[in-house]
């Protein structure tokens, strides 16, 4: 019993990067019809800023609060500026998109690779995140998994005041919903766009200072976790939160159950087979936006 | 092909029927015929053994792009995991020369090296007869595409969504083929080939065979994709990609018509994966992840997309600026490689076929 549900808590943990690395890109993704390559790039920004913070500001515990905003800052500078000297010159062509942002992503990796080295670098955790905390003597919680759990409900919560209560979540609900019809209705639609893309990004960025908590950070750490977001995004479906945040979960316990039962690189195989099966049965993502376009 | 996509139309005139298909891969007649001298002519003699083989390996990056001109430039299915394909096609040519070079009823080395089993696995066992593994290097790739493709098309899951699907299958192969160390080789993957269906490999003539098949399968490659491009099915294909729900509206299945172009690039990548395996004498997953996966679109995205020779030449030339570049300065190719991405893809969509064309309009003044 414990083992299921320690098992379960190392899912639902897997769920929360998943889910951070995913909130951005959905956000993008729903809001321009692109898929970014180089949010994984941006991730990988955000946890370089705690490496170059932490030889500023020698206690771990305020660099890494202290990164949680500068991250996020670095990122959605980084992503904005992507926006705006390519993304918005190919909005009629979204595939070409993808490919031009997987350049960008080869560029960013290479300067990681010139400005701090190929090997990886290592972070220091706060104290307070290295321990665990023991329910019973099977089943133990480790803090830093805690402390991303908490960091991606926080970032869920976030998100979801800014979009439903705020005049500026209003405005990207409206271009996501029609276009043409919020352009027409005076939301100037390129701002709106920037600005989405800061938090997208800058959410990568957050993304990337949680997983400094959990391994060693390198120039090819956003190619490794990109993928699964990528899946979270198309199988959650875009324009709904929800949709991420439930399939982030479903996938990671998945994962993690089929990582037991059987090993890494099989769980890979079915866990691609279960979203493959299950966009069968919803070919447009959990939950889609209901529009009269054809699909 | 099914049966909706050979409904008999009423055919509209051939002056008409010109104008949906751009005339460049029409013309490309002469194109083929100065790429068969090239390669049957002027390279073996030019080229020392060496040069060669190192052109017989961006000969089968060729092929793949010729798969993925058909399935991304006239289709419009972005394929980011066609080393799949490749990798299924190679590694079934891989197992059946270890198992050749090991002998009646032996086990290859790289098994008896881990240690890890004591017979077999029964997955290897066909692989033993040329007659299952050579129709297997094609029908494999092809079998996988079409389970694929037929359950991700018939739901209508398209553009991004399937952009994003297949490059996780190529991420999903190749670490699942990392993880079976002792029956897969693991990430040394499969080499130390020493013979080819009884050639002695490391003969410099036996490698010079083996870049002529290349260059003959190549050729091969471009005239079914030129007959394809040529055919009522290839004005279908562009039409789908250019406006799905109108082909629709007109009684065809799209999901058909891009299921055919997805397979049968999935078919040229298999055989080009399988023609690698002898060519290079190594197989393994980093030759099939994500990475080498979308490295084949930068050549066909370079050469020109929509055209039948473009990609070949885009390849080739990618893969040759790789080996150039990379030796004496990998952290440059990067750059330029990242470069080529964003230039090309964002300013020059239709490669350097259309930089005549664009040259020409601007004479004219109609830019």
């Amino acid at each position: 019993m414990t083992v299921i549900v320690s098992q379960l808590f190392t899912g639902v943990s897997i769920g929360a990067v998943l889910l951070l690395i995913a909130l951005g890109l959905s956000l993008t993704f729903g809001q321009m019809g692109v898929i970014n390559m180089a949010h994984g790039e941006f991730i990988m920004a955000g946890a370089y800023t705690v490496y170059v913070l932490q030889k500023v500001i020698t206690g771990a515990g305020w660099s890494l609060l202290i990164a949680l905003p500068i991250a996020f800052a670095v990122a959605g500078a980084m992503g904005v500026l992507l926006e705006f000297l390519l993304i918005r010159r190919l909005y009629a062509r979204p595939l070409d998109t993808l490919l031009v942002t997987w350049g960008v992503s080869l560029i960013l990796q290479q300067a990681a690779r010139d400005i701090f080295g190929a090997p990886n670098v290592q972070t220091r955790a706060p104290d307070a995140l290295t321990g665990n905390i023991r329910i019973t003597d099977d089943l133990v919680l480790s803090n830093n998994r805690l402390f991303i759990l908490a960091l991606a409900a926080l970032a869920v919560v976030a998100l979801t005041v800014v979009l439903r209560f705020t005049s500026l979540g209003r405005r990207i609900r409206a271009v996501v919903q029609n276009r043409d019809l919020a352009a027409v209705s005076g939301i100037p639609t390129g701002r709106v766009d920037r600005l989405t893309f800061f938090i997208g990004s800058g959410l990568a960025g957050v993304a990337g200072v949680a997983l400094t908590l959990l391994g060693p950070i390198g120039p090819t750490m956003g190619t490794n976790v990109i993928i699964d977001a990528f899946l979270v995004v198309v199988a959650g479906g875009i324009g709904h939160l929800k949709g991420s945040v439930i399939v982030a979960f479903a996938l990671g316990t998945l994962q993690s159950l089929i990582e037991y039962s059987t090993t890494v690189s099989v769980a890979k195989v079915l866990v691609f087979v279960a979203i493959v099966a299950f966009l069968q049965w919803r070919p447009q993502g959990l939950f889609t936006l209901r529009t009269r376009s054809m699909a | 092909m099914t049966s909706t996509v050979e409904r008999p139309v009423s055919a509209p005139p051939a002056a008409s029927r010109r104008r949906f298909v751009s005339k460049a891969p029409l013309r490309a007649g002469a194109g083929l015929a100065a790429a068969a001298v090239l390669l049957f002519a002027v390279a073996p003699v030019a080229l020392s053994d060496f040069r060669l083989s190192l052109l017989a390996k961006y000969l089968c990056f060729a092929m793949v792009a010729v798969g993925i001109g058909l399935a991304w430039g006239r289709g419009g299915l972005l394929t980011l995991g066609q080393g799949v394909f490749f990798g299924l096609g190679g590694y079934a040519m891989a197992m059946h020369m270890k198992l050749a070079d090991a002998g009646p009823g032996q086990m290859p080395d790289f098994m008896l090296l881990y240690g890890q089993l004591d017979a077999l696995p029964w997955w290897w066992a066909p692989f033993r007869s040329p007659y299952f593994a050579l129709p297997a290097t094609v029908l494999l790739p092809m079998l996988v595409a079409f389970l694929l493709g037929s359950l991700v098309f018939r739901r209508r899951v398209r553009g991004a969504y399937f952009a994003i699907l297949s490059q996780a299958l190529a991420a999903a192969l190749a670490i699942f083929l990392i993880g079976q160390q002792g029956t897969t080789g693991g990430t040394n993957g499969l080499t130390d080939f020493q013979g080819f269906f009884g050639y002695d490999l490391d003969d410099p003539v036996n490698q010079r065979m083996v870049y002529f098949i290349v260059a003959g399968s190549l050729l091969a490659l471009l005239l079914i994709a030129r007959q394809l491009i040529k055919s009522r099915y290839g004005e279908l294909l562009v039409a789908v990609r250019d406006s799905e729900e109108r082909v629709r509206f007109l009684g065809y299945n799209p999901a058909n018509v891009k299921l055919v172009a997805y397979v049968v690039a999935a078919g040229m990548a298999g055989l080009a994966g399988a023609l690698f395996v002898p060519a290079v004498g190594i197989i393994n997953p980093a030759l099939i992840g994500i990475v080498p996966s979308i490295e084949f679109v930068i050549g066909v995205a370079v050469g020109g997309r929509a055209t039948l020779l473009g990609p070949v030449i885009g390849a080739v030339a990618v893969a040759w600026a790789r080996t150039t570049l990379s030796e004496e300065f990998p952290a440059a190719w990067t750059y330029l490689q990242g470069l080529l991405f964003v230039l090309v893809v964002a300013f020059l969509p239709g490669g350097l076929a259309s930089v005549y064309r664009l040259l020409k309009e601007r004479r004219h003044g109609r830019a």
